[in-house]
């Protein structure tokens, strides 16, 4: 019987030319955007190949640096056969007319309970601010305070100071960092998303108090109309989300906690994705339409109660018809 | 403790070991990554004030605002966006974890999607809490798996990237071809002359000196005494090269 380094030394000769043919197809799988059949099953065979060598190197060579090379070269391709396809057109659809939908309807318990809690908190918030006007400093700005003291809501004049634009973009990155937070310390078993909208809540109906005391409540709800509706629902949505991940910590479904965490993360990720894009629509409302004074109050509420059902209806599955069953 | 492999369960039953990469490494990626999108933000920024000032020298002084505006714009969006959109369209690496040698994979071993990838970022706003990402850093040195909050959520694992793996195994079979030395041998000379330029120079002429007397029937220990380190390295690489056809 030959020594084993001899039979390790006849192996790697045998094999070496080999090695080659198949390192150049491992360093190209991965760079390819699009295969066909037959470079997929190349690709499969390459791999297959190299798992065979691999598991031989370990028994022969085992802590070489040859293990080491094959073991590299297996993982790249290992990761490039198991890559997720690119977004195509039909995945985007499938995304906005059955992925988002879904997400949403899992959370519509936890999204009435929430938007009872920011309801009851901008009723606290009114209360607190009625009863207690000074404490009116621990949620708005001396500048604010002092505008409305003096007769004038700070929502109409923003437009002097920031064009149109610039201020969508800035309160639209405003309302997603509000509500991805709402969404992600729902990680702390669901207290941070109500937290966050428990304080969003006292704030709104602080402000509401504040206006009315000074006769300004009317002009500050005509402000919010065209926009809040779906600005506050859709904090309720990605704070009802945040919820459901702090219950898959708390009562997870799997053995599990972090794989149940997992596992809602991913079934609740495109909501957000939703989220933001229906924050977009609201932001270039509030930053062109609503600090527009010559605008209504039946066009905001048009506006608002139009965007809003337009939400209700996509999110609920109704706006993306399905296409017909195939026959086959 | 923390582990120092991912063990990922191959296709047709071998398994393939990756190495975890530390907090040392995702921290050397992250600064530059952040020195990068800074760097771009800065850029548009100052694109955009030079378009602005030769709009005025030209006397359009609302279209220079709104350029202005636009780069301004353009830069946030650069720097806030810049790890997601990077990562989803690198595939789970961004120019920082190249240059730190790491990648992005699920606990599967494979290269993550999208939504993945887009989730692991959403968790920054923890992870960076409430300082220069105190919380991800903690959560990183205390999980098995050296993850942050939004790799945890995500299923996603930074490992260690080794360079040019599929190339260096192209590198050693063309030499196993050429040459008869034995793979430990092979090894070895790879090793000195990788550390060559950080050795001291009496050091690695004794290094050499001792390996060719070892593995090179035609090295003559006694002639070899009198040989300069770079003779020494151009010996040990003919060697590498194999016999010339």
């Amino acid at each position: 019987m030959p020594a084993p380094d001899v039979n390790a030394a006849t192996w790697i000769r045998a094999r070496a030319p080999q090695w080659q043919a198949l390192a150049t197809e491992a360093a190209t799988a991965p760079q390819r955007t699009r295969a066909t059949v037959d470079e997929a099953l190349s690709t499969l065979r390459t791999y297959r190949v190299m798992a065979q060598h691999l598991a031989s190197a370990r028994e022969l060579l085992p802590g070489s640096f040859l293990v080491a090379a094959l073991e590299n070269a297996c993982a790249t391709l290992h990761a490039a056969i198991n890559r997720a396809p690119r977004l195509t057109g039909g995945r985007w659809l499938a995304l906005f007319r059955d992925d988002i939908p879904a997400a949403a309807a899992s959370v519509r318990v936890l999204a009435l309970w929430i938007a009872a809690l920011l309801v009851a908190s901008t009723f606290a918030g009114w209360w607190l601010i009625s009863t207690y006007p000074e404490l009116i400093s621990l949620i708005a700005s001396p500048r604010m305070i002092d505008g409305v003291e003096r007769g004038h809501l700070w929502t109409y004049q923003v437009l002097d100071i920031a064009p149109p634009a610039m201020l969508s973009a800035q309160i639209f990155s405003n309302n997603v960092v509000v509500t991805l937070g709402a969404f992600c310390t729902g990680l702390l078993f669901g207290l941070g998303a109500f937290y966050m909208i428990a304080l969003n809540g006292l704030m709104l109906g602080g402000l509401l108090a504040f206006t009315h005391q000074h006769g300004l409540a009317l002009g500050l709800v005509k402000f919010t109309l065209a926009h809040g509706p779906v600005e506050l629902s859709v904090m309720c949505l990605a704070a009802a989300a945040g919820t459901a991940l702090g219950e898959a910590v708390i009562r997870p479904v799997v053995p599990s906690r972090v794989e149940s965490l997992r596992r809602r993360a991913a079934e609740l990720g495109p909501l957000l994705l939703g989220c933001a894009l229906l924050l977009l629509g609201s932001g270039l409302i509030e930053g062109f339409l609503s600090p527009r004074v010559t605008v209504s109050i039946l066009v905001r509420l048009g506006v608002g109660l139009g965007y809003w059902t337009l939400m209700l209806l996509w999110l609920s599955g109704r706006l993306i018809p399905r296409a017909p069953a195939s026959l086959i | 403790m923390a582990e120092e492999e991912l063990i990922v369960e191959g296709l047709t039953g071998v398994d393939i070991s990756l190495r975890i990469a530390g907090p040392g490494t995702r921290s050397y990626a992250f600064v530059t990554d952040w020195l990068l999108r800074t760097l771009l933000a800065l850029g548009l920024l100052l694109t955009g004030a030079v378009l602005r000032l030769i709009l005025a020298l030209g006397a359009h002084r609302a279209p220079g605002n709104a350029v202005m505006i636009a780069a301004g714009i353009l830069a946030i969006a650069t720097y806030l966006l810049y790890h997601p959109v990077v990562e989803v369209a690198m595939r789970g690496r961004t120019p920082g974890l190249r240059k730190a040698g790491a990648r992005i994979v699920t606990l599967e071993g494979a290269t993550p999607g999208t939504g993945a990838l887009l989730i692991r970022n959403l968790f920054r706003l923890i992870d960076s809490l409430p300082v220069c990402y105190m919380v991800g850093l903690t959560c990183c040195m205390f999980t098995k798996q050296r993850v942050r909050f939004g790799d945890m959520v995500a299923g996603t694992v930074l490992v260690v990237d080794e360079p040019d793996p599929v190339r260096s195994l192209g590198r050693l079979s063309a030499q196993m071809q050429r040459t008869a030395l034995s793979l430990e041998a092979l090894r070895l000379i790879h090793d000195l002359l990788d550390r060559w330029p950080s050795l001291e120079d009496t050091r690695r002429t004794q290094l050499a000196r001792a390996l060719l007397a070892k593995i090179d029937p035609g090295f003559e220990p006694r002639r070899g005494e009198t040989a300069s380190g770079p003779a020494l390295r151009a010996r040990l690489e003919r060697l590498l090269a194999g016999p010339r056809r």
